[in-house]
């Protein structure tokens, strides 16, 4: 995996500190065009890989890079599913079951409408969930997704609900239909690795909360310092700055000195900050371990 | 280890399933719906024993503690049957639909001396609790004025088929929505004794209102208004904000951050300064054991789980819940009857009448030709 991946959060008014700041992003990024920029500052600065949920305005940055291929030679999507808010609005409005209707594929195609109505009424978990996983995935045909993630929404649901299967079969879904590894996002990192080894799910890509001042780090600095140096994982590590509270380099120094972080993923809106916070993981990369 | 089971399995259900599941020191022993299909996938994916009659589920399984995630208007129902078998119940918002009935389970639970809460989590948010403590502490003064504003984009199309659009099951901004809001200014300032001008108005729904606008009487002091619109796409999620001006300063709270305006430092609350002062979640809020969506929901299960080993009362209780209803009760009343009351306050003197009165037979008679 790249050691820098670029995500997505500014990008669509995420913001865990400030709802004004988070506001003025959303307004900032309203045009795809404006996220495109970035994206390409971030790619000439050699951040060629993109973190992102499947938000339906993704599908437009899909399209850009399809079409003008020739100039991301390197660019590779990292595709976070499902969007969770879409689904629980959705859940709100429609019921839990309609909800899930409304996300099975509407094309008049006979096999995914059998393999959808057929899994729907056999509760059979695992032929739904391709069909999600392939309507999430629709928008990335013919680009390069190394890594597929579950939202930590999601995997954290099912951690907590003991659903160990919908694991297994997120994994065998997107290693034999998209030839991708499956990563697994949570802010409850050392419970999850516990379960996944429990399932035969070796060495697991985990993206997590890792920053120095345990913001969103569920079951304890202790234990996320322990998988950060010697967990069997490939971790990835987000919120490094929790949302600006900790500096740029005092966050990249405790990140960067762990072995098992493999990655480490941030959301910049210009060129001369991914510049900064590139070269800042560069240097320390080499200096804190 | 406490023995749990929850009756209802929407959003809120299957959200407490998981966070409920993942306690340490909890078993979940049940659950309950009466639509089997998610039902059957639980039972068959997670091993959960399952039950569609809730009498049945509470008479057949030793238990300690229910959680009733049903649609509102089931709530005083679910939670009887549970405060009759001795059980210690968590029901979510907004705690039914009648105040007084609201305040029966109270009594009934307080003098069982059985845990009751009412899952109102803001009162979790942290931000939300740092503003609690400071206006405590009094560090704006004499506080005097109170904005809380709810916006967000739950109908946002004129269409919903859950009971969450039908009034008569407890859909609507006001007990679905604004409830929130009204239980989280009565945790910050106390409960409104007044009610006035309220406006329940649809925007896309047909059966239900879709805003929510009122002006609040909490003491002869102290007033507010109240603004909240689930229909507003603008907003990703719910966001709940609230404004206070005292005597000696203001303050903007919402999930995120706080922010404090203070005219005067002296006697103010250690670590504040004069002028403004901003604290962020990211420093305010603990680390819960297990985290799904928002440390909240988290906290308020911690905070029930606590509650029950130590036998003290839950800070979200049915009495602070039918509080709140009955100040969404009062706000309904008032919606029917406060604008027929300006209206007459605003008919004309008799001498406007006359000069009105042409215009007045010109459009009555244009109406009867139509």
């Amino acid at each position: 995996m790249n050691r820098i991946i670029f995500g997505d959060n500014q990008f669509f008014g995420v913001n865990h500190m400030s709802e004004e700041k988070a506001r003025a992003q959303a307004m900032r990024f309203q045009d795809t065009a404006a996220v495109i920029e970035v994206l390409d500052d971030a790619y000439a600065e050699g951040v060629t890989a993109f973190m992102c949920t499947t938000h339906e305005r993704i599908a437009e940055v899909c399209d850009h890079v399809r079409a003008n291929a020739e100039r991301y030679p390197d660019f590779e999507f990292f595709p976070c599913m499902p969007y969770a808010h879409k689904y629980a609005n959705a859940a709100a409005e429609l019921g839990i079951l309609g909800a899930l209707r409304s996300f099975l594929p509407e094309e008049n195609r006979l096999g995914a409408l059998m393999r959808g109505g057929m899994s729907m009424a056999r509760k059979d978990v695992e032929g739904l969930a391709s069909l999600l996983i392939d309507a999430e995935m629709k928008m990335f045909r013919g680009l390069r997704t190394p890594v597929i993630f579950l939202q930590n929404v999601a995997t954290d649901f099912l951690l907590g609900l003991g659903f160990d299967e919908a694991f297994q079969i997120f994994a065998s879904c997107v290693r034999t239909r998209y030839g991708a590894e499956p990563g697994f996002i949570t802010m409850n990192a050392p419970l999850l690795l516990r379960r996944l080894t429990k399932l035969g799910i070796a060495n697991p890509i985990i993206c997590a909360n890792i920053n120095k001042i345990g913001f969103r780090m569920c079951g304890g600095m202790e234990a996320y310092e322990e998988l950060c140096t010697s967990g069997h994982c490939r971790l990835i590590a987000m919120s490094v700055f929790a949302s600006g509270a900790v500096a740029p380099r005092e966050a990249l120094q405790y990140v960067c000195k762990f072995p098992r972080v493999e990655s480490i993923v941030f959301g910049a809106s210009s060129r001369r900050n991914i510049a900064h916070t590139k070269k800042l993981i560069d240097e320390l990369s080499v200096t804190s371990r | 280890m406490i023995r749990a089971a929850i009756v209802g399995t929407g959003k809120m259900g299957l959200s407490h399933q998981s966070i409920f599941r993942a306690h340490p020191d909890v078993a979940l022993e049940a659950i309950c719906d009466t639509s089997t299909y998610v039902l059957d996938v639980l039972s068959k994916y997670t091993g959960v024993r399952t039950y569609t009659d809730y009498a049945k589920m509470l008479d057949e399984v030793p238990l300690d503690c229910v959680v009733v995630a049903t649609p509102s208007r089931y709530h005083a129902e679910v939670v009887r049957a549970a405060l009759d078998r001795g059980l210690h119940t968590f029901c979510e918002k907004p705690f039914g639909l009648a105040p007084e009935v609201g305040y029966e389970l109270a009594a009934l639970a307080e003098q069982k001396k059985l845990v009751n809460q009412v899952g109102y989590h803001y009162r979790f948010v942290a931000t939300f609790a740092e503003a609690k403590r400071l206006l405590d502490l009094g560090a704006v003064g004499r506080v005097h004025h109170v904005r809380i504003e709810a916006y967000g984009p739950v109908v946002v199309r004129p269409k919903g088929s859950t009971w969450r659009s039908r009034k008569t099951e407890g859909g609507g901004c006001l007990f679905d929505y604004a409830c929130h809001a009204i239980d989280l200014v009565a945790y910050l300032v106390g409960p409104p004794v007044g009610v006035a001008g309220t406006v329940l108005n649809s925007v896309f729904s047909e059966d239900v209102e879709d805003e929510v606008y009122s002006t609040l009487k909490f003491s002869d002091r102290l007033y507010g208004q109240l603004s909240a619109n689930w229909s507003d796409e603008s907003y990703r999620k719910m966001s709940v904000r609230l404004t206070f001006w005292g005597t000696n300063g203001r303050m903007n709270v919402d999930r995120q951050e706080l922010q404090v305006y203070l005219r005067d430092a002296a006697g103010a609350p250690e670590g504040l300064k004069q002028g403004w002062n901003i604290r962020y979640t990211t420093e305010l809020t603990s680390p819960v054991w297990f985290y799904v969506r928002g440390e909240e929901y988290s906290a308020q299960v911690e905070h029930f789980i606590e509650c029950i080993k130590t036998g003290s009362a839950s800070l979200s209780n049915f009495r602070t819940a039918a509080d709140t209803v009955k100040v969404a009760a009062m706000m309904r009343k008032d919606a029917g009857t406060s604008f027929s009351n300006a209206a007459k306050q605003g008919e004309p003197t008799p001498e406007r009448r006359d000069a009105t009165r042409s215009k007045r037979s010109l459009l009555s008679s244009l109406l009867k030709r139509s």
